[in-house]
């Protein structure tokens, strides 16, 4: 079985992080990176059903030079080679043309299963793995908290609802899956894993490699323009709004709809 | 909180991604693995055997000997790494992988036979076989040339008389590296666990490394097979060729304990209120803070230049005595400064660094006391011993 696992590398959890200088992204010089949490997670499941059924687990990234050390972490965990879509076109994308250059990766390798993370950490969108299921014509489920062994060409996966309740659910593959953090303990890479790595095949490929048009990804393929990114502002302002249960939420619809343009 | 290193000069920039792998997966399981037992454990003054399956695995184990026994072939900077992680836990988790490694492995690769080692070897570093290393004697630490200890040429065999004090993992060892005077000079002797007339006894009461088992061994009419010796030995030469491997590894360590309780100390100033400000608006505790950063950058940066060095084969032992000498009085230092910094609570078990600061102590005497190593330094470069 053939598994694709789509990693991101993304500033460590509480670095501090400073707004660039353009006001639409983060400075990322000197910040400590690290692949992103559910996409270890995701890594760690996908080695989990490739040790029980047997076969390969590829690690798929999109990123900049620098993002070669998350690569390497996920070769040393145990991924068997990657594939790095490494690229000034691929730069400067958003979920949407992110997925796009992912498909067309995954359309070369057709894998049996692709996992991603649930979300990243930094731009958070929580769409990249439903868009690749999407673009791919695949089945896909999210929030998954555990896999059973694959089957007849069918994949067994508990999802996680809201308020306590989980779901089972039954998918044909290929399939794609976004997976929770926490789903099963994250291994150490052991330190024979990490000289291992050095060895394995880490493939760089840009834009007509995996034969996509160039428009479609990166900058020129996003379909959400980042206006402005900020620190929240602390101001001292406080409104209480008065009379009884029912004026007061009149008044406070009325505000987010006129005021605030939020309604 | 996961604990992020300390790294005031960027001394990351000049690691190669491996290294700093390394470095991380053995950071990451000290924080989820190490720290949540050894509080208890030390209180107890007992080695957390429960950590043993896990660092056989993650391979720090004999970790930069070569592949071909079972190891992971790391270079010199990426063990000392592994070395400085595991002493942010505790002394004695560092000494139990060092003795493993660097006083055990370490003479079996470079004294034993090709026999010794593929029986051996593999085995220590997935812990199927703990090992100890036994050099000192009640009467013999600082000067171990003066050793008791005899091994008698008897028949094809040997007969083993003597006893070592100190050792460390010496209960828990399935075999123990001993070194003994023959008709031609001290060689190194492998005996295991089991063997009629060996006995290993836990010395109890100790203030520090109180999370490692320390040992005396007794040989009465101990009959070793002619295959015991390590036939590569050869004179007090072999141990301390040994003592050196080790002694490079805690000059690592030492900086983990400091960087522990330089880390343990600047939350709590940063956290503590006093005189309705946190203690560390105090400029008497930024100056501790600023000395123990201080430290601590200038122990990395030797640390780090003498691996370099050696993985260039081009180290010498002085230089190896120097950094151990300096390293360690700079985490003695830290810990002390650490704890002196936190008030009650750095005396208490809830926190490290009175644990730490204990612990160095130990580290402070063995492999070659603070001040064996400036005679050492001292010879090199007057060319005068001292020690006598
Ligand atoms: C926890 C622990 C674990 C240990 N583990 C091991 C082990 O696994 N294997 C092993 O073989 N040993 C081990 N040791 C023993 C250790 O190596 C010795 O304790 C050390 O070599 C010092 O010897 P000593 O204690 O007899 O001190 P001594 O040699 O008696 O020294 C006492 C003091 O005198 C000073 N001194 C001695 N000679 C001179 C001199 N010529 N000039 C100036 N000052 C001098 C010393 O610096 C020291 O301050 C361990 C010790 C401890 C505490």
């Amino acid at each position: 079985m053939k598994i694709v696992v789509c990693i991101k590398q993304v500033p460590e959890r509480d670095a501090r992080l400073r707004i660039a200088s353009d006001g639409k992204s983060v400075d990322t010089a000197g910040v400590a990176t690290e692949i992103n949490e559910s996409d270890q997670y995701a890594l760690e499941a996908g080695l989990r059903v490739a040790e029980k059924v047997g076969g390969e687990v590829v690690a798929l990234l999109l990123g900049p030079d620098a993002a070669e050390e998350a690569i390497r972490r996920a070769l040393a965990m145990g991924a068997a080679r990657a594939i790095h879509l490494n690229d000034a076109g691929f730069q400067g994308g958003d979920a949407s043309s992110a997925a796009k250059a992912l498909a067309a990766a995954v359309r070369q390798e057709s894998p049996d299963l692709v996992l991603t993370g649930l979300q990243s950490d930094d731009a958070g969108w929580s769409q990249t793995g439903v868009i690749l299921a999407q673009l791919l014509g695949w089945p896909s489920a999210t929030l998954i908290m555990e896999i059973e062994q694959p089957e007849d060409g069918r994949i067994k996966v508990k999802r996680e609802l809201e308020a306590g309740w989980f779901q089972w659910i039954t998918l044909p593959l290929p399939a794609v899956l976004t997976i929770q953090s926490g789903i099963y303990p994250v291994r150490y890479a052991t330190l024979k894993g990490i000289m291992g790595a050095k060895k394995k095949e880490m493939k760089k490929m840009g834009p007509a490699d995996v034969g996509v048009d160039g428009g479609q990804v990166g900058a020129a393929g996003r379909k959400v323009e980042l206006k402005r990114l900020y620190v929240p502002e602390k101001t001292a302002e406080a409104e209480i709004l008065e009379g009884d249960a029912a004026t007061a939420a009149a008044s406070l619809v009325d505000r987010l709809q006129k005021e605030a343009k939020v309604l | 909180m996961a604990f992020k290193g300390v790294d005031y000069m960027d001394l990351d920039g000049e690691l190669s991604s491996e290294e700093r792998m390394a470095r991380d997966t053995v950071r990451r399981f000290v924080d989820s693995e190490v720290l949540p037992v050894i509080e208890e454990a030390y209180l107890e003054g007992r080695f957390p055997t429960e950590i043993i399956p896990g660092l056989a695995e993650l391979g720090v184990l004999g970790a930069n000997l070569p592949e071909e026994y079972g190891c992971a072939g790391m270079n010199n900077v990426a063990y000392g790494l592994i070395m400085q992680e595991l002493e942010r836990g505790d002394s004695g988790v560092r000494s139990f992988v060092s003795v493993q490694g660097a006083l055990v492995m370490y003479p079996i690769f470079t004294f034993g036979s090709e026999e010794q080692k593929r029986r051996w070897l593999p085995a220590m570093a997935k812990a199927e076989a703990i090992g100890c290393f036994g050099l000192t004697e009640a009467d013999y630490g600082s000067d171990p040339g003066g050793m008791k200890t005899r091994a008698a040429k008897d028949g094809d065999g040997w007969v083993l008389n003597g006893s070592k004090m100190w050792i460390t993992n010496g209960s828990m060892a399935d075999v123990a590296v001993v070194w003994a005077k023959t008709d031609d000079g001290i060689r190194g002797f492998l005996v295991e666990k089991g063997t009629p007339g060996y006995e290993a006894k836990g010395m109890h009461g100790k203030h520090s490394l109180r999370a490692s088992d320390t040992s005396e061994l007794v040989f009465n009419d101990v009959r070793l097979p002619g295959d015991a010796i390590l036939p590569g030995s050869g004179g007090l030469k072999s141990p301390l060729m040994c003592l050196t491997q080790a002694r490079y590894g805690i000059a690592w360590g030492a900086v983990g304990a400091a960087m522990a309780c330089y880390d343990e100390a600047l939350r709590y100033s940063q956290e503590r209120i006093q005189f309705d400000k946190p203690i560390a608006s105090f400029q008497l505790v930024q100056q501790k803070l600023v000395e123990m950063l201080e430290g601590i950058t200038l122990g990395q940066l030797l640390a780090y230049r003498l691996g370099r060095l050696k993985d260039a084969g081009k180290y010498k032992h002085t230089q190896v005595s120097l950094a151990k000498r300096h390293n360690v009085m700079m985490a003695r230092e830290v810990a002390s400064s650490a704890r002196w910094a936190m008030g009650a609570n750095g005396i208490h078990s809830e926190y490290q660094v009175m644990r730490h600061m204990c612990n160095i102590e130990s580290v402070f005497t063995y492999e070659g006391t603070h001040d064996i190593h400036t005679l050492i330094v001292g010879q090199d470069i007057t060319g005068i011993a001292a020690f006598e």
